[in-house]
């Protein structure tokens, strides 16, 4: 059975729930910080660590955070809504149970619009509520213990539900990219995916294309990074898909995904599916937003990445493409903003930012804020090009070194004296020179053959190490040749 | 007569006017607990040491002159569910032995902001599950007026040592009566206020929505101070609420003509105890002759509460008691594997009889499938209680009833049928289902001489009424001053 063609037969149905953590100074329901990375234990107190007789309080920016991706996301925005608890045991849970929203939530039916392969795409948002995070429990190998840290207990989060809108793995991530983007532009999550600040769970079924009904689905659990999300999903693909044409089975289960191996695992099935006797939270009351203070937070919203695409495109003239890309990134087009108003030529600045600087990035999965390059550093270069002082194509190689070592591009340039020749007497001399040692070629152009101007030009280029203006060497060329031809 | 007998309006005039130190009042209490202590049984821990110098501290302070509080050098006590920093909070439970509380609790910051000496902590029923206070881990409480019996629940130590001049004033909580029915087992003033009114922060959940802390005391003036000194807004506790201000000593007023007081006729009706019905009868009539308008009043909804009160309290009570867990705090099995086994054998072990029983029903009504035929449906009777309340009290100012349907009962005597238990409350629960106030004052005594109790509701956050018609009461009536004979 040839697998890959078996998968062609099926359509995926995906469905995400994605956790954010809040960027609050303080816990959900207490005056602790949030800062990730303390020593353990030293961020807790006794209501975070669920002590005898102490009360929550409810810390205002959390709804206020989830009401503002509510509006980002287009949803609807509840004007009561309740929290509740949802009640089970786990050593990182010391109230045994988290507090969270079951009925009521705060955001509802939103959607986010994704471009995949140039095809744009809706996909619904379910809902976006509020919880609290749990703690985290280290095994001491030392000991042969389970350590808990409460570091993180109750360090709030939002949890936003998609439909079972997306249909591949390039889809969940152009939806997770979305939801970060979106995150980023409001300021509410630092979105470190390597320290779990984001995260999601993949509901995937698969079923025979036509088919109307959705397939069993499981779900994968607690993936935080892309590239995670997007090797778990096809690994997924690939189980049920095999286990289906081997005439088994779908469960419904807890899976897990192991980034190391590559592979997923099941850690519960249905059958021991917890009831979580969700009721609602007596000690916190409901949540009440007034249309006043819906509209000041719609106010505060800061410039979206649908309008700032608009905006690159009526101002700097970029193409849709080009805008979206650079738009969904906060960062990206807060960088790309900085390095225009410093060289003045939005087209390069796109240029560099989608081509060679993307590609370096994502080989080392870095964020554009998190490479060596800076704004003025990338203007910079920008500028030696617009002046003629370096070829595009030396500063490719000049940008490469930027990447790595954070020098100025000036610097670079100046060291291993990169400076283009643009000295008309200097060019002529070496492209008499080069016409002289290539008389078979020069030949050749003469009997039609354009294409040996091509060699003559490469020619040129060694002997000048690329630092020759190209526009010049062409002019330069072609009238010596020409004067040849008429001799 | 012995200082310890002094109420606590007395006996805080008297330190104030310096006729009597702080130390010498220390003195009287603590050697009143050495003699009755050994026969009533109500104190689950005393803190003699922090108490004699918090005393010398405030002794000082009144001897340079300062204002040192309303309660400024009064001993008083603390049900064991009420969280002091450094201090034992046991819940009188095997689960919670050793658990030291690392906060203090707001009520109790207040009280000692107020001046109060806080002398120990009180036995109670389980995790403030009972009605009897016999579901203590610890020991048994009696009743001081008659030590084959209970002293009534949940808060029994608390109304005991009151009770028996074992301190000037304690701080109970009440979740279906556990005030109230105490109080009048032991013939002291006990109130629950409205929900919201005094801060839970620190009062260690049975159930939240349910659950009020509030004050036993030997009259109706010092539970006036008592509220002036708990009351408040506490910014940790969201159910509190923000209201200016009152001083509930200003109704401490015997002129009552034309208060209206509701009767439920068809409730008092039903009651089977000859003896309370004519207490209750009895107190009727002084209120007749102080020129209040008896009015009648129907509850209709009454009937239900009993059981929306066990659905209520008890899923939430299976929700608040699931961090005792065996990881944290508290109790941890010695027999475990795994961590299954820490669970089940930790809470097995850890709970008694009635914890569990509650938890068991809690869980139960909140299971899915469940859910909505119980917890959802107590919640919409909850609505309708709530309702016949508001109706009522568009026409009266209080509603009185006896607190509770009997009076103290024998040690074992209604423990093999927990229904028998609970059917104890059946007067007392629907004021906390409806979050209203309520108190109990001693309102006569049966042909035993055991105590019976009048209780009196009003409206949300209408305490002042409360004092008003149970001062008029205790001022045109002899009951409060009886005090058993140890």
């Amino acid at each position: 059975m040839d697998i890959e063609e078996k998968i062609k037969e099926y359509e995926v149905v995906i469905g995400l729930e994605v956790h954010a953590e809040l960027s609050t100074k303080t816990k959900i329901y207490c005056s602790c910080s949030t800062e990730f990375g303390a020593d353990p234990n030293t961020h807790c107190c006794p209501i975070c660590t669920g002590m005898p007789g102490v009360l929550p309080v409810l810390n205002e920016k959390v709804p206020e955070y989830a009401i503002k991706m509510g509006m980002a996301t287009n949803c609807e925005i509840a004007r009561f809504s309740k929290q509740d608890r949802k009640n089970y045991f786990y050593p990182d849970l010391p109230k045994a149970f988290q507090t969270s929203q079951y009925d009521l939530p705060l955001c509802e039916h939103g959607y986010v619009d994704i471009i995949v392969d140039g095809v744009e795409k809706r996909i619904g948002i379910t809902r976006i509520h509020i919880e609290e995070d749990a703690g985290k429990l280290i095994h001491d190998d030392f000991t042969g213990s389970t350590l808990v840290d409460m570091n993180r207990c109750a360090v709030p989060l939002i949890e936003i539900v998609s439909e079972p809108d997306i249909r591949s793995a390039k889809e969940a991530i152009e939806y997770m990219k979305a939801l970060k983007g979106t995150l980023e532009y409001l300021e509410i999550c630092d979105c470190k995916m390597q320290e779990g600040s984001l995260r999601c769970d993949v509901n995937l079924s698969v079923r025979k294309k036509g088919e109307t009904k959705f397939g069993t689905r499981t779900e994968t659990k607690n993936l935080n990074s892309f590239r995670s999300i997007e090797r778990s999903i096809e690994f997924e693909i690939r189980r049920q898909v095999e286990e289906l044409e081997n005439g088994g089975v779908i469960y419904q289960e807890t899976r897990r995904f192991d980034d190391n191996k590559g592979i997923g695992y099941a850690m519960r099935t249905k059958e021991d599916a917890q009831d979580y006797r969700y009721f609602e939270e007596p000690d916190l009351a409901p949540i009440v937003s007034s249309e006043e203070y819906l509209e000041k937070l719609r106010a505060s919203l800061p410039e979206m990445p649908n309008a700032r695409k608009k905006r690159y495109m009526e101002e700097f003239g970029l193409s849709d493409y080009d805008s979206f890309q650079i738009t969904s990134s906060k960062k990206m087009a807060d960088y790309f903003e900085k390095t225009v108003s410093i060289c003045n030529n939005p087209k390069a600045v796109a240029n560099w930012i989608m081509s060679d600087f993307s590609k370096m990035m994502n080989e080392q999965e870095l964020e554009i804020t998190e490479t060596k390059i800076t704004e003025e550093n990338l203007a910079e270069l920008i500028g030696l090009i617009d002046t003629n002082v370096i070829s595009s194509a030396i500063a490719k190689k000049v940008f490469i070194e930027m990447f790595e070592t954070g020098k100025m591009a000036k610097e670079i340039v100046e060291e291993k004296g990169l400076v283009q020749i643009t000295d008309t007497s200097a060019i002529e001399e070496i492209v008499n020179k080069v016409v002289e040692a290539n008389s078979q070629s020069v030949n050749d152009y003469l009997a039609g053959k354009d294409k040996a101007i091509g060699f003559l030009v490469g020619q040129i280029m060694k002997e000048t190490k690329g630092k020759a203006n190209p526009k010049m060497v062409n002019e330069i060329l072609l009238k010596v040749l020409e004067a040849k031809k008429n001799s | 007569m012995e200082l310890y007998e002094l109420s606590l309006h007395e006996v805080a005039k008297k330190i104030k006017d310096k006729e009597v130190s702080i130390k010498e009042v220390l003195d009287s209490v603590y050697s009143r607990i050495d003699y009755a202590e050994e026969k009533v049984g109500a104190y689950l821990s005393l803190c003699k040491e922090r108490a004699y110098r918090k005393g010398e501290l405030l002794q000082e302070r009144l001897d340079r002159g300062e204002d040192i509080g309303i309660l400024g050098g009064v001993p008083i006590a603390i049900k064991d569910n009420i969280c002091i920093k450094d201090m034992k909070a046991t819940c009188s439970s095997k689960m919670l032995e050793n658990f030291v509380s690392p906060y203090d609790a707001t009520v109790i910051t207040m009280l000692e902001k107020a001046g109060a000496i806080i002398i120990g902590k009180t036995n109670m029923d389980e995790f403030a599950m009972g009605s009897s206070t016999a579901t203590s881990y610890f020991k048994k409480t009696k009743n001081p007026w008659d030590l084959e019996r209970v002293p009534g629940g949940s808060s029994g130590g608390s109304a005991a040592v009151v009770s028996s001049d074992m301190a000037f004033a304690s701080l109970g909580s009440d979740t279906g009566g556990s005030i109230r029915q105490p109080a009048s087992f032991c013939s002291v003033v006990g109130m629950k206020p409205t929900y919201g009114l005094v801060s839970r922060f620190g009062l260690i959940a049975f159930a939240s929505s349910l659950d009020q802390i509030g004050p036993f005391t030997k009259d109706v003036e010092d539970m006036a101070i008592m509220l002036n000194a708990i009351v408040g807004h506490d910014k940790m506790d969201t159910t509190s609420v923000d209201l200016e201000k009152k001083d509930y000593t200003k109704y401490l007023d015997k002129n009552i003509s034309g208060m209206k007081i509701g009767v439920p006729r068809d409730i008092i009706n039903g009651l089977k105890n000859e003896e309370v019905k004519k207490a209750y009868f009895n107190a009727i009539d002084v209120y007749k002759s102080l020129g209040a308008e008896i009015i009648d009043v129907s509850l209709e909804y009454m009937k239900y509460s009993l059981s929306t009160y066990y659905i209520i309290a008890t899923a939430e009570a299976s929700s608040n008691l699931g961090r005792y867990d065996g990881i944290k705090y508290g109790y941890r099995t010695e027999k475990y594997d795994d961590l299954l086994d820490i669970y089940k054998n930790s809470r097995t072990e850890g709970f008694g009889e009635e914890v569990k029983r509650r938890i068991m029903l809690g869980t139960y009504v909140l299971s899915s499938g469940y859910y909505d035929a119980y917890y959802k449906k107590a919640q919409k009777v909850r609505t309708l209680i709530i309702n016949d309340f508001r109706k009522a009290f568009e026409s009266v100012d209080v509603i009185v009833m006896p607190t509770a349907p009997n009076t103290a009962f024998k040690f074992g005597e209604k423990t093999a049928n927990p229904v028998d238990m609970y059917l104890e409350d059946i007067l007392t629960v629907p004021v906390n289902i409806a979050g209203l106030p309520g108190a109990s004052i001693p309102a006569g005594f049966d042909q035993n001489n055991m105590p019976i109790g009048l209780q009196i509701i009003s409206n949300a956050f209408e305490e002042e009424k409360i004092v008003k018609a149970a001062y008029a009461f205790e001022k045109s009536t002899e009951f409060n001053k009886a005090r058993p004979s140890l």
